[in-house]
C-alpha cells in the first residue's frame, strides 16, 4: 500500500517532470529550428550512406539495388582477409602511419625552441613563416615533390650529382616512397602543429620560469621541468587524436605520389578501396574492406582513449 | 633586476637562434625555388643553372599558362565552388553550433552525439558514392557544394567559443526584455561573434581551394574541373599542356625546338604552382591571426 502510494507518487513527479521538460523543449522552437539545416545535413549525407554499409554483406548489382541485393553474410571479408597483398596493404598503411605518428615530437621541439626565442620580431616572423607551407594544397606539394625528386631535371639530384653521387629516380623506388611521404608532411605540417603548443607555452606563469631561474635552473632545466610539464596534456590529447586514423592513412596525398613501380609500398587501405571500387566497379569487396578499416580505427582510439585516461587523467571522454 | 646571462645561456641562445635559421631556409627555399624556376629561361632550369636567382629572366611561362583554357576554366570553377560552398558551410555550421551552446536546451545530449558520431563513423566511399549517384547529383557542380557541407571539428571549435566568450548574463536580459531565441541569435549572438566567422569562412575556403578528392570522385566531366583537378592533369599524370595550347591558340611560326619545348612544359609546371598557390599565400599574412586564433580555440577543451 504505503509502496504503491509512492511508485504512484513517482508516477506522477516524473509525469510533471516530462511536461516541464516538454513545455521547456516547446518554448525552445526556435533553437531547434536554427540546428535543423545541419540536422538535415547529416541525416541525408552522413546517415543514409550509413544504410548502404549493407552492401559489404551483399553483391550489390545496381538493378537489385542496395535493399534487394543478395545477402552473402561475410564472403567479401573474407575474400579481403585470403587476398595475397593483404598483409602488404596492412604493412603499408600501418608502416605510413606509425612513421608519421613518430615525428610528432618535431612540433613539440620546434614549439619548445620557438617560444626560447626572446626577440619579439624575429619569433613572429619564425612563426609566419614555418606556417606558410600549410597553406600549400596536397596536389601542388605533391607536384613540387615530383619536380624537385625528378631523375633528369630535379634539384635534387641536381645537388646529388655535384656532390659526386648518381642520379635515383626516388619516386619509382618503393624502398623510398615513406621517407618522401613522410617528411614532405613535416615540412608541410610541422609548423602548423606548433600553433596548439605554444598558446599552452604561452600561459606557463613567467612568475614560475623566473622563480626557477633565480634558483639556479638552467635553461633546459626550466624547459624540463616547466615547460614540458605544460604542454604534457595537450601532447598526450593529440597523440590520441592521431591514433584514431592509425588505419587511415589519407587518400589524397598517397594517391598522387603512388605509381606502378613505387606500389608494394605505397598501396594502402583506402587507396586500395578507391581503385577496386569507384574505378573497378566492386561496390560489395570495397565497401567491406572500408568498413573493416573503420571499425578498426573506431576499437583502436577506444583502446588508446580508456589507457590514457586509466595512465594519465586526460583523455577525449 | 638586472638580467645577467649566464655564458651557458649565450651559448643556447645562439645554437637556437642559428637552428632557427636553418628552419627558415628549409621551410622558404622549396617555394623560393619554385617562384625563380618560374621565372627563369627554360633553358638554363634544364641545365640545373637556377639556385638562388632567376637566371635570364622571363615571363614566358607564365604567358604560355595563361594561354590555356583549362585553367582559366578551373579558376573559375574553384571560385565558383569556394565562395558557394563556403557559404553553404557557415549556413550550416554557425548556427548548429549556437544552438549546442545552449546548456538548457532539451536533448542537447543526444543532439551532440549525433553530430559526434558522424566524426568516428560513416558510410565509406562507395555508400556515399551510390547516394550522389541516387539523388542525381554525380557530374553536377552542385555535389562539389554539398559534399563537405559540414566539418563536425569546426562546429566543436566554433560551440566553444560561443560557451566561452558570450556570457551568459547578455541573454538573460535580453530574454527578460521578451527577446525570442531567433532575436538573441541574430541580433546578439552573430554580432559578437564576427570574430570565430571570420575564422570559420577562411578555414573553409581554404579547405574548399585546396581540394580535389571530391571532384574526383563525384565528376568527370572536364568543364566541371577545379583547379586543383587540371593541376593534378599537369604536375602528377604529366599532361602535355603545350601540345593543348598549341593546338589551340597559338599560330605555327611560333614553333620550338624539342628540347625547348621540354624544357618549357617542365618550366610551366612550377608557374602553375606559383599562380595557384599565390592567392593563399599572399593573403595569409594578413588573415593569419585569424587562423591561430581558430586553432588555439580547438585547443581548449568544451
Amino acid at each position: 500500500m504505503n509502496k504503491g502510494n509512492t511508485v504512484a507518487r513517482r508516477k506522477i513527479g516524473s509525469n510533471t517532470n516530462f511536461k516541464k521538460t516538454l513545455k521547456r523543449a516547446l518554448s525552445d522552437w526556435q533553437l531547434y529550428v536554427l540546428i535543423l539545416p545541419a540536422l538535415v545535413y547529416l541525416i541525408i549525407f552522413a546517415y543514409a550512406p550509413m544504410y548502404g554499409i549493407q552492401i559489404a554483406f551483399k553483391d550489390y548489382r545496381a538493378k537489385d539495388g542496395i535493399w534487394g541485393s543478395e545477402w552473402v553474410g561475410f564472403k567479401h571479408f573474407a575474400r579481403f582477409l585470403s587476398y595475397p597483398a593483404f598483409w602488404k596493404i596492412i604493412k603499408n598503411t600501418l608502416s605510413i602511419s606509425l612513421y608519421s605518428l613518430a615525428t610528432f615530437p618535431c612540433a613539440v621541439i620546434l614549439s619548445l625552441l620557438i617560444n626560447e626565442l626572446d626577440n619579439a620580431k624575429f619569433k613572429k616572423t619564425v612563426q609566419m613563416i614555418t606556417y606558410a607551407p600549410h597553406f600549400i594544397s596536397t596536389v601542388v606539394l605533391c607536384g613540387m615533390i615530383k619536380l624537385f625528386f625528378n631523375r633528369g631535371t630535379g634539384i635534387i639530384n641536381n645537388v646529388i650529382e655535384i656532390l659526386g653521387g648518381t642520379r635515383i629516380d626516388f619516386l619509382a623506388k618503393p624502398e623510398y616512397f615513406n621517407d618522401i611521404y613522410v617528411w614532405s608532411g613535416v615540412w608541410q605540417g610541422v609548423g602548423w602543429g606548433t600553433i596548439i603548443y605554444l598558446a599552452v607555452l604561452s600561459n606557463v606563469s613567467p612568475e614560475l620560469v623566473e622563480a626557477a631561474r633565480i634558483d639556479g635552473a638552467s635553461r633546459f632545466q626550466v624547459i624540463r621541468h616547466v615547460n614540458i610539464p605544460a604542454i604534457l596534456p595537450t601532447i598526450i590529447i593529440m597523440l590520441i587524436l592521431s591514433c584514431g586514423s592509425v588505419l587511415s592513412v589519407g587518400f589524397e596525398k598517397v594517391y598522387l605520389l603512388q605509381n606502378n613501380l613505387n606500389s608494394d609500398a605505397s598501396q594502402v587501405i583506402s587507396t586500395y578501396v578507391y581503385e577496386i571500387g569507384l574505378v573497378g566497379g566492386q561496390f560489395s569487396y570495397s565497401s567491406a574492406i572500408s568498413l573493416f578499416n573503420t571499425i578498426i580505427n573506431v576499437l583502436f582510439i577506444l583502446t588508446v582513449n580508456t589507457i590514457a585516461r586509466r595512465v594519465s587523467d586526460v583523455s577525449l571522454w | 633586476m638586472m638580467k645577467m646571462k649566464s655564458v651557458q645561456d649565450k651559448v643556447f641562445d645562439i645554437f637556437n637562434i642559428i637552428f632557427m635559421l636553418l628552419v627558415l631556409v628549409v621551410m622558404l627555399y622549396p617555394l623560393w625555388f619554385t617562384i625563380i624556376v618560374s621565372f627563369s629561361d627554360p633553358l638554363a632550369v634544364g641545365g640545373g643553372k637556377v639556385w638562388i636567382l632567376p637566371v635570364d629572366p622571363t615571363l614566358e611561362a607564365y604567358q604560355n599558362v595563361f594561354k590555356s583554357d583549362m585553367i582559366w576554366i578551373g579558376y573559375r570553377n574553384t571560385i565558383f565552388y569556394t565562395v558557394l560552398g563556403t557559404a553553404f558551410n557557415i549556413f550550416l555550421t554557425i548556427p548548429a553550433a549556437y544552438v549546442l551552446s545552449k546548456k538548457t536546451l532539451v536533448g542537447r545530449n543526444a543532439l551532440s552525439w549525433i553530430f559526434l558520431f558522424t566524426m568516428y563513423f560513416g558510410g565509406g566511399l562507395v555508400p556515399t558514392y551510390l547516394l550522389f549517384k541516387n539523388l542525381s547529383l554525380v557530374n553536377t557542380p552542385w555535389v562539389l557544394i554539398i559534399s563537405g557541407g559540414l566539418s563536425v571539428y569546426n562546429m566543436i571549435v566554433t560551440r566553444i567559443f560561443f560557451q566561452t566568450s558570450i556570457p551568459e548574463e547578455i541573454y538573460e536580459s535580453a530574454r527578460i526584455d521578451g527577446a525570442s531565441n531567433f532575436r538573441m541569435f541574430f541580433q546578439i549572438a552573430l554580432p559578437l561573434s564576427k570574430s570565430i566567422i571570420a575564422v570559420m569562412t577562411l578555414f573553409y575556403a581554404v579547405s574548399r581551394w585546396n581540394s580535389y578528392f571530391s571532384a574526383l570522385v563525384y565528376t568527370t566531366k572536364e568543364e566541371l574541373a577545379p583547379l586543383q583537378l587540371v593541376l593534378r592533369r599537369i604536375l602528377i599524370l604529366n599532361e602535355d599542356m603545350i601540345k593543348e595550347i598549341t593546338s589551340g591558340s597559338i599560330s605555327g611560326d611560333q614553333m620550338m625546338d624539342a628540347l625547348r619545348k621540354a624544357q618549357m612544359a617542365e618550366t610551366m609546371k612550377y608557374s602553375l604552382i606559383f599562380i595557384a598557390s599565390a592567392p593563399l599565400l599572399v593573403a595569409y599574412p594578413f588573415v593569419q591571426k585569424y587562423f591561430v586564433k581558430g586553432v588555439m580555440i580547438g585547443s581548449l577543451k568544451g
